[in-house]
């Protein structure tokens, strides 16, 4: 058997860096590139201020002010055929620029075309809801509030979607541990039995691969089966599959091993 | 009146079987085991294979049924996220006792490859287990094996005694 080595943190120490890797950037090409995209984005900017715009992958990313995203995302709805948001959500960039960047994916069916509209806000800032022109956007705006804590205005049924309403933290936010808070450690031990549980039922065991072949309070080898607590340091004997009490069940037809039949053809 | 002498403790005497009433209530509990479905992930899909014609838990007596006040054995099949973790509590303690649990798969023992903040590290941090079956996912052959297992336990528990409830603490 291999020998065991503790895996509680492996995730705390990168077992593989390379300093001089550099992410490679998707190419950016100029909106006049596109004869649809340049009209599309005319458009929105005879209303709207435009921070950036370029186009990556035959995508069109539009990136604007974060109050304007209810009435652009209207316009490219009613306006410019866009008539479909197959995708919203929030990128965490708190730790960089201390902004969320919310992006909102659209597909214009007629057109055969896909534009992104992204805006940046800031961690305590809110949103309007596009809920009203997109239904789709209902769950995703309840995921965004979930996982990221970006509040949505006038959205109907703001609450979490994924995690239990009483939950605390944001769980795809960077900061968020992976293995969770204590609040998320102790949740169903806090929430079923009360704090005072803890200490009874003590800490996760955050390293379920562990096994001691040597503890028989816990594990026990199938084929080698011990009585509970026995010391098998020395080695086990062989204990082969029971499936019934050796003495027979009351009213039970003993099972012959040597009278059962084995079918050859599985395909019968 | 027969001449000869009659046994009618050996077969072919009196139609009476002698026994006791622990072994006659232990033998209906451990044959009539009457499973609430609890398919919470794929081991779910390996549990339906159990039940179904193939494998045929009818054979044993399981039975699945849809409500816990029907039930006595709870199979956890599948990962226990921690929002789900109060109701599964809940559910456990409708049933009637005497009840029992089989922990099925690797999430339900100990929380599995989910190693994360949304999931239950082990279904005996709710719910008192009786047995752990071993897999990702386990075969239905396996959970065959374990429902054999519990079978043999109930038939070692005194049924005589009121049996005590069973406590996580």
């Amino acid at each position: 058997m291999r020998a065991y080595t503790p895996k509680d943190n492996v995730q705390k120490k990168p077992y593989y860096t390379d300093r001089y890797w550099v992410a490679p950037q998707v190419a950016k090409h100029d909106v006049s590139s596109d004869d649809v995209f340049v009209h599309d984005l005319d458009a929105i900017k005879a209303k709207f201020e435009v921070l950036d715009a370029y186009i990556q992958v035959d995508q069109m990313v539009v990136i604007i002010n974060a109050h304007d995203n209810f009435a652009i995302i209207e316009m490219l709805k009613n306006e410019r055929e866009y008539n479909q948001l197959s995708e919203m959500s929030a990128i965490d960039w708190l730790a960089t620029e201390g902004k969320f960047e919310i992006f909102y994916q659209m597909l214009s069916m007629s057109k055969r075309k896909r534009l992104r509209i992204k805006c940046k806000i800031d961690e305590k800032e809110s949103l309007q809801s596009v809920e009203k022109l997109f239904r789709s956007a209902d769950w995703s705006e309840r995921e965004m509030y979930d996982m990221f804590g970006v509040v949505v205005n006038n959205h109907p049924f703001m609450k979490r979607i994924l995690m239990p309403d009483d939950w605390e933290g944001f769980p795809l936010r960077k900061t968020y541990p992976l293995q969770g808070d204590e609040f998320a450690a102790w949740y169903e031990v806090d929430k079923i039995f009360g704090k005072e549980a803890r200490e009874i039922i003590g800490p996760e065991n955050r390293d379920p691969a562990r096994i001691d072949r040597y503890d028989t309070e816990r594990f026990s080898r199938l084929g080698h089966e011990v009585p509970r607590g026995t010391d098998i340091t020395n080695g086990e004997p062989d204990t082969p599959l029971v499936y019934q009490e050796p003495e027979g069940v009351f009213l039970i037809e003993k099972f012959d091993a040597e009278q059962s039949v084995v079918i050859s053809d599985r395909h019968r | 009146m027969a001449q000869h002498q009659v046994n009618y403790l050996k077969d072919g005497g009196l139609p009476v079987a002698l026994t006791t009433i622990d072994k006659v209530v232990n033998w209906g509990r451990s044959n009539s085991l009457w499973a609430l479905t609890y398919g919470l992930a794929c081991c779910g899909i390996e549990m339906m294979a159990s039940g179904a014609s193939r494998y045929d838990f009818d054979r044993f007596g399981t039975i699945f049924r849809a409500s816990p006040r029907q039930a006595e054995l709870m199979v956890v099949a599948g990962t226990l996220t921690k929002k789900h973790a109060e109701f599964i509590r809940r559910l456990y303690d409708q049933m009637t006792e005497p009840k029992w649990v089989i922990s099925m798969g690797s999430c339900a023992n100990t929380g599995g490859m989910f190693n994360t903040y949304a999931t239950v590290q082990g279904v005996d941090r709710v719910i008192p287990v009786d047995l752990y079956l071993p897999g990702c996912a386990p075969r239905p052959e396996t959970l065959q094996y374990g429902v054999m297992m519990l079978q043999q336990k109930i038939r070692r528990e005194s049924a005589s005694r009121a049996q005590k409830p069973k406590r996580l603490m």
